[in-house]
């Protein structure tokens, strides 16, 4: 228990770092064995959550197994791309740089003539983009393409649907922001990535935080509450959290959540895909 | 003295595939019978793996199967065996069941009476539920030591304690459950650092301090689909006092040497299940089951 002696606030986030690196281990070797892949093949932007899967990637199935994807745009900042290689460098596995600036200047540049096109738009053609250049660095490579989006981001819908949010298979998604950085820290993520102000690179000076108007261990303290306690929204305010933030939160979290599930299949004949037809995902071939 | 010796196997079955579970099953038996063990113990589902869902049907087997027949063969010169598969029945039902092999033959079978399904579990979808809970008697390797009273519960079953309470009562000193725990609720604050650590590790110590008993939990390791099973098999002595502990999240066979005998020295100092008021339990049962049922005033 922390909070002895009253100094610091008892941290009801706070988890065992070697017990939870060995569950995300456990779940990435198992899924890469059943998936039968040679490799997993990761977008490694320098921001955190990729650099944490990278580590785990990494010490579940060695670093000779990683194939780390840079992506950058025209817009990325020069040092996302110095952190991302600091990470390929200290791991030491296999690294690729594809930028994505010419397809999507290109796949703007064949819109109708005139028209505008939102940083929004923008930026998810950009996580669509590296998640069909990861797609296919999978198909060369052998490999697996692994998710990094994390609990925080996934429950506010702050993710792009079948852009960042694609993957085979996702260790870190049921870690909040924070437990991500707890995480971090022990696996020996380099300390200037855990510390920097997370961002979607998407234009620069861009912050998570700012374009979000939040701080992640409020947001997550808020997450917490409403998600793994399933308290109303009312008992989350009387705990004394701001109401409008709360209620903001509780809104991002009900309008996003299509992001987080499969497409309903129109149910018409007898037995239906995601309705009534339920296998795992693999199964071995029956003699 | 009644000593046995257990050897858990904590392993991490492959989803489907009946064959090489079967076949891990007789490297495990042979390394319990190298290690001296009397009984070697899978976890729940250990043939087949947890998260079925529409394989079930596809991976059941009759107890007759002539494969958990040749696996039974198995023990008839070693260790006696508890397995774990989807039990098929005239009728058409699935039951997930536990199997005591001994002496080459499939000598009980337990069927899952708690099917949990709610939160992460979906069990009572694919699954019927088991209507009998019996205890068992076994010779666990040396009958000249006299045979055993055993009681097998999978998982959920444990967490009704008129389950593990009614084995007692039917003869069992030895208390078996086969689990397929996943990990979940990941905190310093819980003991391990995981919520289902340890609130199991509560849940075996009282059962086994309240029934007087051994209790025997092999739980597996392994990913299905989300799901990450945690391990953490253990042995419990019938003081409630933990023997023998596996590792988390690791494959492993844990060796635990047990005296019988001392279950009849703690139910002397404790004679918790002597002065068990059966028709008094029995009785007020049947007053709420009959007042729910609009039979009787409340």
């Amino acid at each position: 228990m922390s909070g002895e002696g009253g100094s610091a606030p008892h941290d009801e986030l706070a988890i065992d770092p070697e017990m939870v690196a060995a569950m995300c281990r456990s779940f990435i070797t198992s899924h890469v064995a059943s998936t039968g892949a040679e490799r997993v093949v990761l977008g490694l932007s320098g921001g955190i959550d990729s650099a944490l899967v990278a580590y785990l990637t990494a010490a579940a199935i060695g670093a000779d197994r990683l194939v780390a994807v840079l992506m950058p745009t025209a817009a990325s900042s020069a040092s996302s791309k110095a952190d991302a290689e600091a990470i390929v460098s200290d791991l030491g596995c296999q690294s690729e740089l594809i930028s994505i600036e010419a397809p999507l200047a290109a796949l703007i540049g064949n819109f109708p003539a005139g028209e505008s096109v939102t940083p929004l738009r923008r930026g998810n053609m950009a996580a669509r983009l590296r998640m069909t250049t990861l797609y296919d660095r999978s198909a060369l490579h052998r490999g697996v393409v692994i998710g990094t989006g994390n609990k925080s981001e996934i429950l506010i819908g702050y993710s792009t649907i079948y852009g960042d949010a694609a993957s085979a298979f996702n260790p870190i998604g049921d870690l909040y922001k924070t437990q991500v950085r707890e995480l971090s820290r022990h696996l020996g993520v380099p300390t200037q990535i855990i510390e920097k102000a997370p961002s979607a690179d998407l234009w620069p000076g861009q912050t998570d935080e700012g374009e979000g108007g939040f701080d992640y261990p409020t947001l997550d303290r808020v997450l917490y509450r409403i998600v793994d306690r399933r308290l109303p929204v009312e008992d989350v305010i009387a705990e004394g959290f701001d109401r409008d933030f709360v209620v903001r939160v509780s809104e991002m979290i009900r309008r996003s959540e299509f992001k987080r599930q499969m497409p309903p299949i129109a149910k018409v004949g007898g037995r239906s895909s995601g309705s009534d037809y339920l296998y795992p995902r693999r199964r071995p071939k029956l003699d | 003295m009644r000593r046995r010796v257990l050897a858990l196997a904590q392993i991490a079955p492959v989803l489907g595939d009946v064959a090489q579970n079967l076949a891990r099953h007789e490297v495990k038996i042979a390394e319990g019978k190298a290690a001296g063990a009397d009984l070697v113990i899978f976890p729940e589902l250990s043939l087949t793996g947890y998260q079925l869902q529409d394989l079930a049907p596809e991976v059941a087997m009759r107890r007759t199967d002539p494969r958990l027949q040749a696996l039974a063969k198995v023990t008839s010169g070693g260790p006696s065996a508890v397995v774990s598969f989807v039990e098929s029945t005239d009728d058409h039902r699935l039951f997930a069941a536990a199997a005591l092999l001994e002496a080459g033959e499939v000598r009980h079978v337990a069927r899952k009476c708690y099917l949990p399904t709610y939160g992460l579990f979906d069990e009572r979808r694919f699954l019927a539920a088991g209507d009998a809970i019996r205890a068992t008697r076994a010779a666990l390797g040396d009958s000249a030591a006299g045979d055993v009273g055993i009681g097998i519960g999978v998982c959920e079953d444990f967490w009704h304690p008129t389950l593990p309470a009614i084995l007692a009562q039917d003869g069992a000193e030895l208390l078996i459950n086969v689990a397929a725990g996943p990990a979940r609720g990941a905190s310093v604050d819980a003991d391990q650092g995981l919520g289902s650590a340890a609130s199991w590790g509560t849940l075996l110590r009282a059962t086994a301090a309240l029934t007087t008993s051994y209790v025997a939990f092999t739980n597996r390791v392994g990913v299905d689909e989300s799901l990450i099973f945690w391990g953490g098999s253990r042995v419990i002595g019938p003081d409630g006092v933990v023997i023998a502990e596996a590792p988390l999240f690791e494959e492993a066979l844990l060796l635990a040497e047990i005296d019988l005998d001392e279950v009849g020295r703690a139910r002397s100092a404790l004679p918790l299940l002597r002065d068990e008021r059966l028709e008094l339990t029995r009785r007020e049962f049947d007053r709420i089951i009959a007042t729910r049922a609009g039979l009787e005033e409340a």
